[in-house]
């Protein structure tokens, strides 16, 4: 168990590293970043004297290292080029806002799939089980901004019900938590639904009912619990999906969270930041990922043979 | 299924045993699925080719007289713009079919790339496994945990953004699902004792890849290929729709979504049906795909 | 269908300490094959499956030898290693004058083609994707031996030979039963004239009834094709019709080597008699004698930690002190009978 655990630690930093690296080099590829840091008529000479001074004359290799020691040890990503603060300031400003967005969708994601998921499992072929197919499938499809714009449309212009921009109450919340967890609903319910149905035909199931438990006890417990062990572990996976929907989100609500504030910095060209929130993202991808595989491991004993 | 007496009763309550009618009525539905899918990319495809020929109107034309027309059963909407005006005066129904050109361009030659670099990757890495494996699967799996759209994103932003260059961003940000497949099966497949057939006459392991192995993973590729190119038009328009792919004055779904946006208050078809155009695209491929699916796996398994 | 003549040799073809002589087509000279087991985070050595542990056996032209024992026992890694499917880990295997265990992968190709394998699934054994006439006769244009017209004639040619007709070569695997797909394994392996081919269990995976079709051809083409066999298999019935030899194998170790007819009426070895004990008696008649249902006790030990001295101690009937201490030379007790064990020594 503890070599599994080390082992993915490993891996996680590494990955953190990497992709620092590729964002790092990123901004290399097209430009020289001496120029993005002065006005458009400074002279050439100009610009090498700039480039001493600020050190950005050195090879990349130990540029990268400096960002790296800078970063890590004094969680200093460099100033945004746009508002003139530390880019950390910024992303810890905007944090908040998008962990209650993200918070709010896994909460409405599961509370929706999860009771469909298991209802579909149980009266196999009925109408829940139906929906959960066509949802799964129409769920697929769906581009969530497209989504979010007709639901603010529908609710928001025609029958007037729920706020669409702003974010200060528990209303506001509302619409985009439902946006961002449009595109998890159907996984979940899906494998809520085939977990369910697999356990379900166990021997186990059968023992338990010829034992003459009630048949919500049988659900329950011996059931649903094994079924929820893959819904865990995708999780985890699920960081990824819903951090990745938060930018789009984000934007179309004017929500004020990390996601908007990484467009806005890519369409602007503030490297520092966009640099910043590229690691912080990966940060969370990966400990997300992380922490819902310890746990899967925790909870079911095969995992951890590894 | 054989059950004890004590429970029939119980599992008649909550479970209904699939009768062979509903199971043929069920694969047969899911077929017909396909067929609409089927359909659905037949008009893309026709939209795509014939729409100079077909679109009642220049896309680029702008007629400010005429702007933010509502659709033609609307009030104070003309048949001429069935679908109604931006708000530039454009007509919306021609925009949209432009961008059915544009959509489709993209979406299979990102999703070509993909399964270039992918299905290459995949290979190598099953086949030999050892070092190599670990380091593509290392690199299979941070990519898949990352969110695409701030890779993607990034890389637009560096390249600047050109069909061009968001065809490449989407194809490299989009392989790793192909490569974890490819692997997967050619590691299956290196233990069969066709391959080791193959092995023992001497074949090379360039003509055993191509040959052998290669023919055998095509079925499961062809079927996530076809799921992806939905999934790569997804992604296009996000990228225009977030500013950082087609630029204007080109229609792309994306696009008109975004311009949609600043006016959905009160012109919502300018959102309503790009959008509409995207989701059915996307749908009619996924429903293409899962019958694929349907399709193929079975006679997988019969063989 | 046993050959009539018997090979009247005056030295036996088993090789510890032999001078190699002409007639050997195929010369194993304690072969081992260790297959590494690794764990842990670095992927560090932690022990070795002993699947192969010093095998010596040869094969002369023309010659049928049957390799038989308990799954598990190293067999079909003995012929994949011949056909240099592994890389042995010590040994020499002399083919022609050259120890193809040290060769190079391309020096490697010339004898490819000259030793064949049939192999034991016929589900997986032919890629489902290709005609049955490209799985016989890809080898032959890869190799350039036959184009055109002459590459058609000689793949009917083939399929003849093993008893399928020429409507059949545009079908595709999955339309034929299990036996036909053996078939077309071996006219696959016909295809480049080989000299030797090793059968790996070549009818496990068959009906009783298909099986002794299967053997019986192989049988047939032995001569017509001037061919010699390894066959591979677990059960002592399916090769004792056809062996001239038989090599018994136990724990990635030789148990006993002999003469059909030998291992028959005189095995020597404690498990060469419990696996003939356990041939269901079909026929009856002069060459059975009566034998005493010999059961083995408890299970077949690990290869990954195989017994100390003779490998066979733990399950003996016949075990005796130094049986635990010192693994048994193969010694010969006959002309033309090997045997490991210690009541000989």
């Amino acid at each position: 168990m503890k070599t599994y655990i080390i082992k993915r630690l490993i891996q996680a930093v590494g990955i953190c590293l990497v992709i620092s690296m590729i964002s790092f080099f990123l901004l290399f590829l097209n430009t020289d970043p001496a120029l993005l840091l002065l006005p458009p008529e400074a002279e050439v000479e100009d610009i090498e004297v700039f480039k001493k001074q600020t050190g950005l004359d050195r090879p990349v290799i130990v540029q990268y290292l400096d960002f790296l020691r800078k970063a890590v040890l004094e969680g200093d990503f460099g100033e945004s080029f746009v508002a003139k603060v530390p880019a950390m300031r910024l992303i810890a400003e905007r944090f908040p806002a998008t962990l209650k967005l993200a918070l709010a969708a896994l909460i409405f994601v599961n509370v929706v799939a999860v009771p469909v998921g298991v209802v579909a499992a149980i009266r196999r072929y009925s109408l829940w089980d139906n929906l959960a197919t066509f949802t799964a499938l129409v769920g697929q499809a769906l581009p969530l901004y497209w989504f979010g714009i007709m639901l603010i449309i529908i609710f928001g212009v025609w029958l007037g019900w729920l706020p669409i921009s702003g974010s200060d109450s528990l209303v506001h919340l509302i619409l985009p938590a439902v946006t961002l967890g449009s595109w998890i609903v159907p996984i979940n319910m899906r494998l809520v639904r085939s977990g369910m149905l697999e356990v379900l035909s166990q021997d186990y199931i059968r023992t338990a009912r010829a034992k003459g438990l009630v048949e919500r006890k049988v659900l329950y417990k011996h059931a649903f619990k094994n079924a929820a062990i893959p819904l865990v572990t995708v999780m985890g996976m699920q960081f990824g999906l819903l951090l990745g929907g938060a930018v789009v989100t984000e934007t179309v609500f004017a929500w004020p969270g990390m996601g908007r504030l990484a467009v806005d910095s890519i369409r602007m060209g503030d490297y520092p930041v966009v640099q910043a929130i590229v690691v912080i993202f990966a940060m969370c991808v990966v400990l997300g990922n992380l922490a819902a595989d310890i746990l899967a491991a925790l909870i079911d004993p095969r995992i951890r043979l590894d | 299924m054989a059950e004890t007496t004590i429970e029939l009763s119980r599992l008649e309550e909550t479970e209904k045993e699939p009768t062979v009618l509903s199971l043929v009525l069920r694969k047969m539905w899911h077929l017909r699925l396909g067929v609409v899918g089927g359909l659905v990319i037949l008009l893309l495809l026709v939209t795509a080719v014939f729409t100079p020929l077909l679109a009642p109107h220049d896309p680029y034309a702008q007629n400010i007289m005429k702007r933010l027309l509502p659709p033609a059963w609307m009030e104070g909407g003309e048949r001429v713009h069935l679908l109604g005006t931006d708000h530039l005066g454009r007509d919306l129904l021609t925009r949209i079919m432009y961008g059915t050109r544009v959509s489709l361009l993209v979406g299979l030659s990102a999703v070509v790339l993909q399964v270039v670099i992918g299905v290459g990757l995949g290979l190598l890495a099953g086949f030999h496994g050892g070092r190599i494996d670990s380091v593509i699967s290392f690199l299979v799996n941070v990519m898949m945990g990352f969110p695409f759209i701030l890779l993607a994103m990034s890389l637009v932003a560096v390249l600047g953004p050109s069909l061009q260059n968001i065809i490449i961003a989407l194809g490299v940000t989009g392989w790793p699902v192909f490569t974890r497949v490819a692997r997967i099966e050619t590691m299956k497949l290196r233990e069969q004792e066709f391959v080791l057939a193959a092995t023992s006459l001497a074949f090379t392991t360039g003509r055993i890849l191509v040959k052998h192995i290669l023919p055998n993973l095509l079925p499961s590729i062809l079927v996530l290929a076809t799921v992806e190119v939905a999934r790569a038009i997804i992604r296009e328009s996000l990228l225009s729709f977030l500013g950082l792919g087609i630029q204007p004055p080109t229609p792309s779904w994306g696009i008109m979504l975004a311009e949609g946006r600043d006016y959905m208050l009160l012109q919502w078809w300018l959102a309503a049906f790009p959008g509409l155009a995207i989701f059915l695209a996307a749908l009619g491929i996924n429903l293409l795909g899962d019958a694929l699916r349907d399709l193929i796996d079975p006679h997988l398994r019969k063989s | 269908m046993r050959t009539g003549e018997r090979q009247q040799s005056p030295r036996p073809a088993a090789p510890p300490g032999i001078a190699p002589r002409a007639a050997h087509l195929l010369r194993v000279e304690g072969l081992k094959k260790h297959f590494p087991i690794r764990k842990g985070l670095l992927g560090k050595t932690v022990g070795h499956v002993f699947a192969v542990d010093g095998v010596s056996f040869a094969i002369r032209k023309g010659e049928t030898l049957g390799l038989v024992g308990e799954s598990g026992c190293g067999k079909s890694t003995v012929g994949r290693c011949l056909l240099r499917l592994y890389d042995p880990t010590a040994g020499r295997i002399i083919y022609d004058g050259q120890d193809i265990a040290a060769l190079s992968p391309r020096d490697l190709t010339r004898f490819r083609t000259k030793i064949q394998m049939i192999f034991q699934d016929p589900y997986s054994s032919l890629n489902p994707r290709l005609r049955v006439k490209e799985i016989v006769g890809e080898a032959l244009r890869v190799h350039n031996l036959a184009g055109g017209r002459s590459w058609l004639e000689r793949v009917a040619e083939m399929m003849a030979e093993v008893g399928l007709q020429a409507d059949h070569l545009a079908r595709y695997p999955h339309e034929f039963s299990g036996g036909q797909r053996q078939r077309i394994g071996i006219a696959r392996a016909l295809a480049m004239s080989p000299e030797l081919i090793v059968a790996d269990e070549p009818v496990s995976a068959l009906d009783v009834s298909i099986q002794a079709q299967v053997i019986n051809l192989l049988d047939s083409l032995k001569e017509k094709h001037r061919l010699s066999y390894l066959i591979i298999a677990h059960d002592l019935a399916v090769v004792e019709h056809i062996s001239d030899r038989i090599a018994v194998m136990y724990l990635g170790k030789l148990a006993e080597l002999a003469s059909d007819r030998e291992i028959y009426l005189n095995p020597r070895h404690p498990y060469t008699t419990a696996l003939l004990s356990a041939v269901p008696k079909a026929e009856a008649g002069a060459r059975e004698r009566r034998r005493q249902r010999q059961l083995l006790t408890g299970d077949v030990p690990s290869p990954i930690n195989p017994p100390s001295g003779c490998r066979f101690h733990t399950r003996c009937p016949e075990v005796k002190e130094l049986c635990a201490r010192t693994e048994p030379p193969m010694i010969q007790v006959e002309p033309d009978h090997w045997v490991s064990c210690h009541l000989f020594s």
